[in-house]
């Protein structure tokens, strides 16, 4: 006979689920006390909600397995939210546990009672609210079945404490199979729609391959990489996308939307056709909708229908999972008896742009290099030492773009952050669940001074674990990606994105938790410090690179604007 | 113009909010709902009225489709269906001239439900453009309170919205 409580760690052990992130509280007490008697399940104390649900986040999508989080009542719950939202907007499987006040209480306004379900409606897959303590073995299994299968996402699993009550036993029985009515999950794409989507491809003269992170959800980079060889066309990923094709290739052309490429975004501008495969034709990529890919045709596979149309309409729709719509294009591709369309005039202009205005990758070899440190640089460096193998956590700001454009990510799942929400704090905190799944590898933060204060709390939770990420601060004492918009769009009136002297010393501070900190003020400096940050294999090292404090993030795309109008540089603009 | 959706979603507390949130977040407007359980208490069918273009309506069945509450959705505005909807009006006025106005009332049927003390109530059924004229041809000083039930519809012939579909979820 087992409680709620056991029923429901014992639960997500058959889920094979052996670490968890959380915090405790008094409506998850009983849940707690379950997991202290088995030792199946790891429970890992974070220091903040927030970060718990970044953790599984983080773990989620370096292994591609489910990430579970668990929070109690009220103020537990409300500071998960952030961390929910994050996920959501990726679509990144995760199963929430959140305690709840007990059955009786609930609308009462009781101690610490919030309404999960209503709070975290709009930004989950779907929740339950746990109304009979036997229900909860099979509603774990719906819930793990839910976030990860399809588009994933979160679930939330809302526990009132009376569920779990260890006075209350029933006979525990995790179900073998479960039935949910009219949840369809799309796998083969229509083969008529294939074989007009291999027409188009063997037809196009400039044909483009713009991918997302559905080709990392669906695990189809080696199928994207085969159909990509077959075409022979310019491969650019979105931001979410970044190493599902691998960016050392020939036919890889950098990161498109707003600080994509000079050559993605001219390409996606001038093509013919363009193939989108799990993108969502998101903002950040399309620019203005109305000037989007107005000569191109346009193929679309994407796992949720709601995605097609949504925003650009497209000729042909491939409904389906990317790995298997990829491998069914691949063997059309094949047995087509249409001749390839000769795609060399195009690469010669593609040449052109990437001469034109292509990123410098070499600038660890600038001549006349004064002592001042790029940011480009020290991603440059980061690239160098860890021989481009490491995972890579990242906030948002500048440094996550940085990050983007000159680390070159050639597998998936190596690439780790917050693209649809753009949540402050995701870098320590998700780095975590990395190191968790992966403690052998190389896992850095890439952060800013304003972004790792969001959740500078886990460092205590690295030292208590032996956590030994490395946090690499792109220092440059502003909100940067703010002041960047305030300097083209304000006139330079920067309201709010200046700490004055209030820093801390981010040397001492991770010193008083135990780590190692260490401060690069000049560039001769750099590749040193960057070394010896690695070469400290079991500790935490916080590199605090102070960087030029006026650098700006490019190419940018202009508000408004078609993809081909971009801010090149300070001074050079293509519009 | 109007579109008429109707949909079969689980009878789960909570089910019916993330439809009717799924409006308010993606900023779609509902013009009419109505819900209530089917033959099957398990199962609840709402049906709902909104005045989007196409293009918007077909990202709303879709987004329904997406909430794994929601089991069918049907456009009965594209199909051959039939559709009514039901006021009740109370009036101050006399039985009499209540009768005569439902009698002058274009397309629309009715009858009188109660009197008491000079006012009147009255139902009155048919297309929903119609009772709109009928209320608008009411005097202010006459007219005391409407409740509509919304616009219901069903397709016609052997397409139904009723289901047995389950996905089975097998682990090994
Ligand atoms: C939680 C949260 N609050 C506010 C923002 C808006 N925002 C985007 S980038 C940025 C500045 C980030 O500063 P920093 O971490 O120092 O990075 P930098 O741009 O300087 O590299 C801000 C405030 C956000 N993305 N997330
Ligand atoms: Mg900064």
């Amino acid at each position: 006979m087992t409680s709620g409580g056991e029923a429901l760690i014992r639960a997500l052990s058959d889920e094979k689920i052996d670490i968890i992130f959380g915090y405790p509280g008094g409506a998850a007490l009983h849940i707690y006390d379950a997991i202290y008697q088995q030792d199946k399940v790891q429970h890992i104390l974070v220091r903040h909600e927030q970060a718990a649900v970044h953790a599984a986040d983080g773990f989620a999508r370096a292994t591609g397995k489910t990430g579970v989080a668990l929070v109690t009542s009220g103020p537990g719950a409300t500071n998960a939210i952030t961390g929910i939202a994050t996920a959501y907007m990726d679509s990144i499987p995760l199963v929430v546990i959140s305690g709840q006040v007990a059955s009786h209480l609930i609308g009462t306004d009781a101690f610490q009672e919030t309404d999960m379900i209503g709070i975290s409606r709009p930004i989950v897959k779907h929740s339950f609210l746990v109304q009979s303590a036997e229900e909860i073995p099979a509603i774990v299994k719906k819930a793990f079945h839910i976030a990860s299968s399809g588009r994933p996402g979160p679930v939330v699993i809302d526990v009132p404490k009376d569920m779990t009550d260890p006075k209350v036993e029933f006979e525990y029985k995790f179900p073998k199979d479960l039935y949910l009515r009219s949840y369809p999950i799309l796998g083969k794409a229509d083969p008529t729609e294939v074989s007009d989507a291999v027409k188009m491809l063997k037809a196009a003269k400039k044909p483009v391959i713009y991918s997302g992170g559905g080709v990392i959800q669906s695990d189809a980079s080696e199928e994207l990489v085969n159909l990509s060889k077959m075409i022979g066309a310019p491969v650019t990923n979105t931001l979410m996308g970044l190493g599902a094709f691998p960016a050392t290739d020939n036919q890889f052309i950098g990161m498109l939307g707003m600080h994509g490429t000079y050559e993605a975004n001219m390409v996606m501008s001038e093509a013919d056709l363009i193939f989108n495969v799990g993108a969502r034709f998101d903002d950040r990529i399309t620019n203005n909708p109305k000037k989007f890919g107005l000569e191109a045709k346009k193929i679309h596979i994407d796992s949720d229908p709601s995605s097609i149309d949504k925003i650009i309409n497209v000729d042909v729709a491939l409904q389906g999972d990317a790995k298997l719509v990829l491998s069914q294009l691949c063997k059309e591709f094949e047995n087509s008896k249409l001749k390839n369309t000769d795609l060399k005039p195009w690469w010669g202009q593609i040449n052109e742009w990437k001469e034109k205005h292509g990123l410098n990758h070499n600038m660890l070899n600038l001549e006349n290099q004064k002592d001042i440190i790029l940011p480009q640089q020290v991603i440059q460096s980061l690239y160098k030492v860890t021989k481009g193998k490491a995972f890579i956590t990242s906030d948002v700001g500048q440094h996550q773009m940085f990050a983007a454009q000159y680390y070159k990510f050639d597998e998936p799942r190596k690439w780790i952050n917050s693209g649809g929400l753009g949540t402050m704090g995701f870098g320590l905190p998700s780095a975590m669940g990395v190191k968790f799944a992966f403690p052998d590898a190389d896992v850095a933060c890439v952060t800013g001074e304003g972004s790792i204060q969001m959740c500078i709390q886990e460092l205590s939770t690295c030292s208590q674990y032996g956590l030994p990420v490395k946090i690499i601060n792109l220092n440059n004492r502003a909100l940067g990606m703010v002041k960047q918009w305030q300097d083209m769009q304000y006139g330079g009136r920067y309201s709010s994105i200046s700490y004055e002297d209030s820093l801390p010393d981010f040397v001492k501070l991770a010193e008083s938790f135990g780590h190692v900190g260490l401060k690069v003020e000049k560039f001769s400096e750099l590749n040193e410090a960057m070394e010896e940050a690695f070469s400290l294999k079991d500790k935490l090292v916080f590199l605090d690179v102070l960087i030029d404090p006026d650098e700006h993030v490019y190419p940018m795309l202009e508000a408004g604007g078609s993809m081909s109008e971009m801010r090149i540089s300070k001074k050079d603009k293509t519009f | 113009m109007l579109s008429h959706i109707a949909i079969l979603m689980e009878n789960q507390p909570g089910a019916l909010s993330r439809v009717v949130g799924l409006f308010s977040q993606r900023g779609y407007n509902i013009d009419s709902l109505s819900v209530a359980p089917t033959q099957d208490p398990t199962l609840s069918r709402l049906t709902m009225t909104t005045s989007e273009n196409s293009e918007i309506i077909n990202q709303i069945l879709r987004q329904l489709f997406k909430l794994v509450d929601v089991v069918m959705v049907q456009n009965l505005t594209e199909a051959e269906a039939y559709s009514i909807e039901l006021a009740i009006i109370k009036l101050i006025a006399p039985q009499e001239k209540v009768e005569q106005i439902i009698s002058k009332a274009n397309n629309l049927e009715g009858k009188i439900l109660n009197e008491q003390d000079g006012h009147t109530m009255f139902e009155i059924w048919g297309d929903s453009a119609d009772i709109d004229t009928l209320l608008a041809s009411l005097k202010d000083e006459e007219f005391l309170e409407v409740t509509r039930s919304g616009l219901l519809g069903m397709t016609k012939g052997n397409v139904a919205l009723n289901t047995n579909d389950q996905t089975k979820i097998s682990y090994e």
